[in-house]
């Protein structure tokens, strides 16, 4: 066959088409007679950039070709094995479209267009516009925006140049009503790599995760354990996942109502007496407040909201409970859906906070990371006016830089900002509804710079486009995170560079060059500032481009002594169930349930997610990918298929309430989904024409996202209270 | 003779295709060509539904349709074992092996227009290493060893847990293992 599905869905094998031309033998050695003779390779260190999960891999070259990938065998993020992202690296490195030489925005009779321009052209060019900003509004009015381990280079050269207002999406569009509801809960955020001590649960409860689908790797490796293990898997989706068809308890939830089911578990799990009395004495505070609260959601009052039965809702709850504290109700990662996140994460932390599953084994085990030191640079100027002092007004318990309220104060005669650095993420695809308001930013701002490796929709609003070289070109700060067995992993250039592509940390020395920073960056290379945090912990750079990763041994316990007290970061030090400092600012102190906005007739949710073969909007493009997944489909039920007589893999257009309609998206009949809702994989659609693999194919879900649910305790964009229906294709 | 088997956990596959991936890579596939792929299979209506995925290739069948079908010899076994190879300096892309294979595991390379399939990574196996996409698993999955090893991992699985193959009717004794 010519071509073939690399995933088939439903699919029987069956004859295809045998075309082909015809030889007397082949000249050349079959690719795997080559391999059989062949030397070995040499392999570089790296840690992965696919995703922000950062694996340690090993970059194979033989011949002075690079071949693969591999997962670094003593990494605990990936234990040799990458993910199917992290496999595809290479094709980061080859892509076509890749950003090679800096761009600049020229306007010539009256249109606009990038010119190509040189390095110092182009750093000339921000160092004069930014001189001009902090000349005419202070230093504080430049906004950066990042995300991944490269972006601390920008963040620096942002402090440096005299600003604290810096934020990542990874707060307001993710993680951050979790870490937020953790925070109140518990005194402090959850850790990536998420603490879950799956491989030694009894009982792993996910709500609305998806993993497997969402191929965070250690965190699927040991979902994988816990299955092997024969732990209870209870999945909370209104889609039947990859982890739901690993579930004993699937509960088809209906969307907006998981407060409702956690305030019923929390319930049963007091009603039934079903917690350590001592443990809660000892470790928490509010409980009194927390059982008077909690007395009327019962099960059957949570079966009316969310349609799950009393039953299933008390069987699980008991089985949450008798596995504790070897229960590990996992806290999700993105959590942005109905604008009641915070409070949502607090019914999670409180369930586990009553379970008792913090630094527990099998529950929540306790992080650890390498003290690594920072390199001696002088102290930051202090900003005249803070992030704080735009946001704390709206979003009072934002604990960073909020993306929205940033982009909101780009606009208007009263803009706070006026010059923005975009480092490594796609804003538009990544912030709801944010087009608009970026279109308006970049009219208004002074400056606008985006530094990415790929001409993705965030480099068509700015005025200079830097093109960074791929992560496999690249030596970035050293990984060094808080996980359960503590190391470091180089992150090393193991291809030679494309183009006249740069690594961030040379943009931002360059930068900060320009503008009389050098006292900031008193090094020539990044090796030595590397170098320099390395013979602090008894290692060096030699050592490292030869290891790559360096384990070290844990200074602490791994888990608490159970029975002693947790000594919390908490205003009490004890788990707060009832939360004092919430109430202070004017929040609810125990997490309420609110009923959503219901879907119109003829309407359906729109829920996303992810696949495994692709990382927010960044790897559409990415040649070797591309081919596994070219276009997200839009999951449908059955039944909605036929009362709009849609076919099975026929392309429809999404139409949501708001009348804004998606591009054309392929259709997938499945009993997977609950009839009330679609699901589509986020990050396709692309519109940027620089990609010309991944341009217009499949829809984009945040382009759908017209109503956007604020979380008013931290400001997080709540986006599943969009609904569509379908517009079909003519044929 | 040397009984090499796959033995693949239905139980904690997620269908995420990094053993696609990673046969890619290895092998150097070309483009819009794979030597192994992965079905999902689901039963039953909502919500009372199974799904189950399948990482599916060439079966290195121990009675192989597709060596017997050659006329050339180019399809072969491997250093006495059941690992199917195809030499390309004798095959001639006549694609008789295609229409005997049952598993549709074997298609024509490009350009060069010899037929290619998965080798069990045989090149990998020479050294004692697992096939790449069992190595990458990122659910360890993937199994792989030899069956006329009692003390093997994939003779204790196939031992201790239920199993299946795909179409064992053919006579063709295929060698890739389903647990369930």
């Amino acid at each position: 066959m010519q071509r073939r599905d690399f995933l088939r869905l439903n699919a029987i094998a069956g004859a295809s088409a045998l075309l082909g031309p015809s030889l007397a033998g082949c000249s050349q050695p079959a690719e795997w007679q080559r391999l059989m003779t062949a030397g070995p390779a040499t392999i570089k260190p790296t840690v992965c950039n696919m995703c922000f999960w950062s694996c340690a891999g090993q970059v194979h070259v033989r011949d002075g070709e690079p071949w693969k990938i591999t997962g670094h065998p003593d990494d605990p993020h990936s234990m040799g094995r990458l993910c199917t992202r992290g496999t595809a690296g290479l094709g980061a490195y080859y892509d076509p479209n890749r950003l090679i030489k800096p761009l600049l925005r020229v306007n010539r009779g009256g249109s606009q267009q990038f010119d190509v321009v040189s390095w110092d052209d182009a750093l000339g060019f921000i160092a004069g516009r930014l001189e001009k900003v902090a000349k005419e509004h202070g230093p504080e009015a430049l906004a950066t925006l990042v995300h991944g381990p490269g972006a601390e280079h920008f963040v620096h050269l942002t402090k440096a140049f005299g600003s604290d207002s810096i934020s990542e999406p990874a707060f307001a569009q993710c993680r951050g009503p979790r870490d937020t509801g953790f925070y109140f809960t518990f005194g402090e955020g959850i850790a990536s790599p998420e603490q879950t001590d799956m491989e030694n649960a009894k009982c792993v409860v996910l709500i609305g995760t998806h993993l497997g689908e969402n191929l965070h790797n250690s965190q699927v490796r040991t979902f994988a354990d816990a299955i092997r293990n024969d732990a209870t898997i209870i999945t909370v989706d209104p889609r039947f996942s990859v982890a739901a068809g690993k579930a004993k308890y699937w509960l088809p939830i209906r969307p907006g109502t998981d407060i409702a089911l956690l305030l019923a578990w929390t319930n049963v799990i007091l009603a039934e007496r079903l917690y350590d009395a001592d443990y809660i004495n000892l470790n928490t505070v509010g409980f009194n407040a927390l059982a008077a609260y909690i007395a009327p959601f019962t099960p059957e009052w949570a079966y009316v909201e969310t349609g799950i039965t009393a039953d299933v809702i008390r069987q699980t709850a008991r089985i949450m409970a008798a596995s504790a504290p070897a229960t590990v109700i996992h806290p999700g990662r993105h959590t942005v859906w109905w604008g009641d996140d915070t409070q949502r994460a607090r019914a999670v932390a409180i369930l586990a906070g009553l379970l008792g599953i913090w630094g527990q084994k099998g529950g929540y085990y306790m992080p650890e990371s390498v003290a690594l030191p920072e390199f001696p640079l002088p102290a930051y100027p202090v900003p005249k006016k803070s992030w704080r002092d735009i946001t704390i007004s709206k979003f009072p318990l934002a604990g960073q830089g909020v993306t929205n309220v940033m982009l909101d104060n780009m606009v208007g005669s009263d803009a706070y900002y006026k010059a923005m650095i975009v480092y490594d993420t796609n804003l538009p695809m990544t912030m709801p509804n944010s087009r608009a308001t970026l279109t308006k930013a970049a009219q208004a701002l002074d400056l606008l710079v985006v530094v990415d490796v790929q001409p993705s929709e965030m480099t068509g609003f700015a005025d200079v486009v830097l093109p960074e070289c791929s992560y496999l070109e690249r030596y970035d700060p050293l990984r060094s995170e808080s996980e359960r067995d503590p190391c470091i992993a180089l992150r090393a250039p193991a291809l030679p560079v494309q183009g006249d592509s740069k690594p961030g940390w040379w943009i931002a020395k360059q930068l900060g060059h320009r503008l009389g920073l050098d006292k900031y960056f008193p090094w020539n290379d990044y090796t030595e500032v590397i170098d320099w945090q390395l013979k602090q912990v008894g290692s060096s750079l030699t050592e490292m481009q030869t290891l790559g990763l360096k384990p070290y041994p844990r200074k602490t316990p791994l888990y608490l002594t159970p029975g002693a007290p947790l000594n919390l970061q908490t205003p009490s030090g004890k788990i707060e169930l009832y939360s004092q400092a919430l109430a202070d600012a004017g929040f609810d102190a125990l997490p309420r349930f609110t009923r959503h906005a219901q879907r119109p007739d003829g309407f359906f949710h729109l829920n996303y997610g992810r696949a495994p073969q692709h990382s927010f909007s960044r790897t559409q493009n990415n040649p070797v990918l591309y081919q596994l997944m070219p276009e997200n489909l839009v999951w449908i039920h059955p039944d909605t298929a036929m009362q709009f007589a849609i076919d099975n893999e026929s392309y429809v257009q999404l139409v949501n309430q708001d009348g804004v309609v998606s591009n054309k998206v392929r259709v997938r009949i499945t009993e997977r989904i609950r009839p009330d809702s679609v699901w589509m994989v986020h990050g396709f659609g692309h519109t940027a024409a620089g990609l010309t693999l991944a341009y217009g194919r499949g829809a984009d879900d945040s382009a759908l996202m017209t109503r956007v649910l604020y979380d008013p305790i931290m400001g997080g964009t709540g986006m599943r209270g969009n609904f569509v229906t379908f517009r079909k294709e003519a044929a | 003779m040397a009984h090499y088997v796959m033995v693949i956990d239905t139980k904690t596959c997620i269908g995420c295709t990094d053993c696609v991936d990673a046969c890619r890579m290895e092998n150097n596939v070309p483009e819009g060509l794979c030597f192994d792929w992965v079905v999902e299979v689901t039963t039953g209506r909502y919500p009372e539904l199974k799904t189950e995925f399948r990482s599916e290739r060439c079966n290195h069948c121990s009675r192989a349709t597709c060596v017997t079908a050659c006329p050339t010899g180019a399809s072969q076994y491997w250093n006495d074992s059941n690992i199917v190879v195809v030499d390309a300096s004798r095959c001639t892309g006549c694609k008789a092996c295609i229409a005997a294979c049952p598993y549709d595991a074997r298609l024509i390379m490009q350009p060069e227009g010899y037929i290619g399939k998965c080798t069990f990574c045989v090149h990998r196996v020479q050294y004692g290493l697992d096939p790449a996409c069992v190595a990458v698993c990122p659910a360890k999955a993937m199994h792989f060893g030899r069956l006329d090893d009692p003390t093997s991992e994939v003779f204790q699985l196939l031992e201790s847990r239920e199993s299946y193959s795909l179409n064992p009717e053919t006579g063709n004794e295929p060698n890739v293992f389903y647990l369930r």
